[in-house]
């Protein structure tokens, strides 16, 4: 389980996170959303320790990570795995050298344990047999799903997306949720997912956290989303025709 | 204002010489830097080199015109201005142009792309693994640049002293091999070293904290190669000062 309390971050004059608290639940996938600008990005990197919060807390199952030095927080982060929204991709190795990187760097396993290790991951986001080719030689959603196999390569704990299904046709917005979603329940990892895909929030979003303005605005399921008063909310989660046909029916 | 951006750049220094994690793959990483920078320059390094002999040969003929100082001079001249002067300093300019905007390019892309953060997240120290191995195989390669950029530029005066028969290759031969001083050899050195930890390590702070998109990459790139030639040749002045 992953904790936050009381973040606060700011840029220069504009305060981005104005003190939110959450808890992100183990074995399921935790989504959190919001418009443009309402500072999703901004937690899940502080969550993470790409930004660092003025205020408050990241504590992952009882460890406080904002309060760990760089040395200390390579033991956390070797349990995370991160799906980034353009992938990420390592542009000067291949998709079998991006997957074993962090094999490579953080274990000493022999050159067959790690090129199995890499075939598996490979098999599990159903590109086996891609091992040689170049990020430049993939399309969208194979990224993503390279992004995935890389993410899963050190067996993580924490799995960490950011916009996963952006630049992606619905159909494999679809398979890439999926995917996520069984990921989760498999290693029974701690998934918290950055999105403004209202698909993914009726398909995986188990819990959800709605941010507005910098703040958290609203908590629930995918199923409460629905039936939400919560007028912020609703004018998110409706803004689009089919939703607002689908509301109506 | 010079100070922040000097803070910075001493505090990525600072996480550039941390320990590394794993010694072998950074090896690999030297190794393939100093193949890209080293054996990548020659090329370039080669051409300047000998024009700039042939210049600097065919320009101080020109001005000694006096019967009373003998044509050898003219080899000892061009000599001490390759070792001193030409082979390290034009050099490290002309590799702060091809080297450092790659450098600065290389990495400010990776940072736009997101791929820096991929390798903090993993738990790699990015400035360390981006960083170090372009320091050390610049640091290693440059100064052997240097001295193949001497020979050749020895070589292109005596061709180009030869050919326009501005002195003899008896006077050529006498110039540059009469009253040597070791140590204009130690300091050519000395100056190499410097100029090459300051062009990848200029230029990867410039990349590093590149942030936006392709325009701040190309901008970062720039800027890489106009600050590492301002610090070359203030740090030309300062080490000509210190040592001769």
């Amino acid at each position: 389980m992953i904790e936050i309390k009381n973040i606060h971050k700011t840029f220069g004059e504009n305060h981005v996170l104005k003190g939110i608290s959450a808890e992100f639940v183990e074995g399921k996938c935790n989504l959190i959303i919001g418009g443009s600008g309402s500072g999703k990005t901004t937690l899940l990197k502080c969550m993470v320790g790409l930004h660092e919060p003025e205020e408050g807390a990241v504590i992952y199952d009882g460890r406080d990570f904002t309060r760990m030095n760089f040395a200390t927080r390579i033991e956390i982060r070797t349990e995370i795995g991160m799906l980034f929204q353009g992938s990420a991709l390592f542009d000067s190795m291949n998709v079998e050298d991006n997957i074993i990187f962090p094999i490579n760097m953080f274990t000493n396993q022999s050159s067959k344990e790690k090129l199995d290790r890499a075939n598996f991951c490979l098999e599990r986001v159903n590109l086996a047999g891609k091992n040689k080719l170049f990020p430049a030689e993939l399309s969208g959603g194979m990224k993503k799903r390279v992004g995935i196999a890389r993410a899963i390569a050190m067996n993580p704990k924490y799995l960490f997306v950011d916009e996963p299904n952006s630049g992606l046709d619905p159909k494999t917005a679809i398979v890439i949720d999926e995917l996520i979603q069984e990921i989760t329940t498999e290693y029974n990892t701690t998934t918290v997912i950055v999105t403004h895909d209202m698909n993914s929030v009726m398909g995986i979003g188990e819990k959800v956290i709605f941010l507005h303005d910098g703040q958290k605005w609203w908590e629930g399921t995918n199923k409460e989303i629905a039936s939400t008063d919560n007028k912020e909310l609703n004018e998110f989660v409706f803004a689009s025709k089919f939703m607002q046909a689908l509301q109506k029916k | 204002m010079i100070f922040h951006p000097l803070g910075k750049y001493i505090l990525l220094l600072r996480a550039v010489f941390r320990r590394p994690e794993k010694w072998n793959i950074y090896r690999k990483e030297i190794i393939n830097e100093m193949v890209s920078i080293g054996v990548g320059s020659l090329g370039i390094i080669a051409i300047i080199s000998v024009f700039l002999g042939a210049v600097t040969t065919v320009q101080t003929a020109f001005q000694l015109v006096s019967d009373f100082i003998p044509k050898s001079v003219i080899g000892m001249i061009l000599r001490d201005s390759s070792i001193l002067e030409l082979s390290p300093t034009i050099s490290a300019v002309v590799l702060a142009g091809k080297v450092g905007s790659s450098v600065a390019s290389q990495i400010g892309t990776m940072r736009v792309t997101e791929q820096i953060d991929a390798l903090e997240i993993m738990g790699i120290n990015s400035p360390g693994y981006l960083i170090l191995p372009k320091i050390i195989a610049a640091v290693t390669t440059i100064p052997l640049l240097v001295i193949i950029s001497i020979g050749l530029c020895i070589l292109g005066g005596y061709f180009a002293g030869t050919a326009s028969e501005a002195l003899t290759e008896q006077d050529f031969i006498t110039g540059i091999t009469t009253d040597f001083n070791p140590f204009t050899f130690t300091v050519c050195m000395v100056k190499a070293i410097i100029f090459a930890f300051i062009i990848t390590s200029v230029s990867a702070y410039q990349g590093f904290y590149t942030s936006g998109g392709a325009l701040e990459v190309g901008r970062s790139s720039t800027k890489a190669v106009v600050i590492s030639c301002i610090t070359i040749l203030s740090a030309d002045y300062v080490i000509a000062q210190l040592l001769l």
